[in-house]
């Protein structure tokens, strides 16, 4: 019994570490004999990946980014929570609300970019708020639900114990909604390093997004690919992150789910 | 004890559901009071209005008409005295605090009360109903039992002065159900509570009651309150061998019978009652039939 776990935990890992190595294998032999402009060799890749990227200038570039990721998502979830726990609480507030918010959620935010610059410059208020902008609406949304679906009857369970608002907020409609304000702070995630990117390449002079498209025109294509390579790695370490604060938080989720389940 | 004022009264309590021709009562005309100290069942014929009556009662819903006097005075909201305890236990509780923290959360804003004293009016209250032990398991990790357990402890922790409880064990196995019955006789004495005790279990209702409290099918009114005199303390064997409980039960449960067959019945009677019925929700609300 033992013995036949261990082998599928072993045949599990060898398909999820195995098959990007094998893959990454492929591109290194592909790439270094094909001998194409725009998709140099991988070992030039990853050298220009450990100089530009490893060295101590990293800083200069990565740093800047995180900063204006970090500052705008937190803005994004504080504001959408916020807000949405306000609309979700009354079901007049939030018809109301509902056209504007699904309005302004159709506006791609990028086409916004050009008012941005406009009032705020090309500095870092500007890339803060857009990347702020995007992520609020998936966190709005979600939020704006889960409070309003709080199960009817947690809600006269709070009443009919006097829970004051401040009591019921904290220990009873925020938790009970946290499912679904996660949910919306993952998507809210994606789409602010998607912002962080566009808004480096429109108006910046530091970033990750514009040393891309700065490696882009003066033809440096391996430093082009590494800066490529790295929005990637930073994706899949920040949603790692994530998954693992997910958890954490909504233990309990996942163990009365499991409980219904059986 | 009956000299005393009543702790609870229902004066005249009625409910009506929707406006104009498509109103329907659901509670015609209830009156009775709950002593000091009693334990009185309320039971009837399905969809008589229950639980309706119990959620007027605790301020969660407003009557039509009568109202509802605590002490005397009329409820109009959740009383700080009393407590609540819900049928469907998963959906009271919280799932992502701990048993301890559940019971807990309703005494976090009474600041009369000492961090200390906090705990240890939580930990004796889930002790007394055997949970000692599961202080910080999280609801979802207990049985449906065990969870309404728990659900009894956090109104037991509030120290109310009325306790209503709306069958708190129609979604429990026969044998916890029992072992909660039992628990409930058990609690009553230790903590002195009153309580309110909608059930559709006759055999439940009279085991546990000092009285009975049977009701007609909708528009609903009293049909007759049927008193216990079964000795105390009680037991789920010796208790329910008594001829005594037998009559009382047969009781009850003839008074019930009557009122689903009068329901069912296509015949004239049943025809005119339903008719009744409908004349009395249209002239209620003002509007011609």
């Amino acid at each position: 019994m033992r013995a036949l776990r261990r082998r599928r935990l072993l045949a599990g890992l060898t398909l999820e570490a195995g098959v990007p190595l094998a893959l990454l294998a492929l591109w290194w032999t592909w790439s270094t004999r094909a001998g194409l402009v725009f998709f140099p060799p991988l070992p030039d890749i990853l050298r220009s990946f450990r100089e530009t990227w490893l060295a101590a200038p990293a800083s200069k570039e990565v740093l800047p980014s995180l900063g204006r990721l970090a500052v705008g998502y937190a803005t994004a979830v504080l504001a959408g929570v916020g807000l949405g726990t306000l609309l979700g609480c009354s079901e007049a507030a939030r018809r109301s609300a509902d056209p504007i918010v699904q309005f302004l959620r159709g506006i791609p935010p990028p086409a916004l970019l050009p008012f941005g610059i406009l009032v705020f410059g090309i500095g870092d208020p500007m890339k803060v708020l857009m990347i702020a902008l995007v992520c609020l609406w998936p966190v709005l949304l979600n939020t704006i639900d889960g409070v309003g679906g709080v199960d009817p009857t947690l809600r006269e369970t709070s009443r009919v114990y006097g829970l004051p608002l401040g009591t019921r907020l904290a220990y009873v409609i925020l938790p009970a909604a946290s499912p679904q304000i996660v949910a919306g702070a993952r998507t809210g995630l994606s789409l602010a390093i998607i912002m962080m990117v566009i808004s480096e390449m429109v108006a910046s002079t530091n970033g990750i997004g514009y040393s891309i498209l700065e490696a882009q025109q003066t033809f440096r294509i391996p430093d082009m690919w590494a800066g490529i390579l790295v929005l990637g790695v930073l994706g899949y370490l920040l949603n790692g992150l994530f998954v693992l604060l997910e958890r954490r938080l909504l233990r309990w989720h996942r163990g009365a789910r499991a409980r219904e389940g059986v | 004890m009956r000299h005393h004022p009543p702790l609870l009264e229902l004066v005249g309590l009625g409910k009506t559901f929707g406006e104009g021709p498509g109103a329907t009562q659901a509670i015609a005309e209830l009156t009775f009071s709950v002593q000091e100290g009693e334990l009185v069942s309320v039971v009837g014929p399905s969809g008589c209005g229950k639980t309706t009556m119990l959620r007027c009662v605790a301020g969660l819903l407003a009557p039509s008409s009568g109202e509802v006097r605590l002490r005397g005075r009329t409820v109009v909201g959740p009383p700080p005295e009393m407590a609540f305890v819900f049928q469907d236990y998963s959906r009271s509780l919280m799932p992502w605090l701990s048993v301890r923290d559940n019971v807990e959360l309703p005494l976090r804003h009474k600041s009369r009360l000492s961090r200390r004293e906090r705990r240890s009016l939580v930990e004796d209250a889930v002790s007394s109903v055997g949970l000692g032990r599961f202080l910080d398991r999280y609801p979802w990790q207990l049985s449906g039992g065990m969870q309404q357990r728990v659900a009894i402890a956090r109104a037991l922790a509030y120290q109310p002065e009325i306790l209503l409880m709306d069958e708190p064990f129609a979604s429990v196995d026969a044998q916890a159900r029992a072992d909660l019955e039992d628990l409930v006789l058990q609690v009553q004495g230790a903590y002195g509570v009153t309580i309110l005790f909608v059930t559709h279990d006759i055999d439940e209702a009279v085991y546990l009651s000092d009285r009975v409290v049977v009701l007609t099918r909708p528009p609903t009114t009293v049909q007759e309150t049927v008193s216990v005199e079964l000795p105390r303390p009680r037991d789920q064997v010796s208790t329910k061998e008594l001829p005594e409980f037998a009559r009382l039960r047969a009781h009850v449960f003839r008074g019930i019978k009557r009122q689903m067959e009068v329901d069912q019945g296509e015949g004239a009677e049943g025809h005119r009652a339903r008719l009744a019925g409908h004349l009395e929700a249209s002239g209620s609300t003002g509007t011609p039939p």
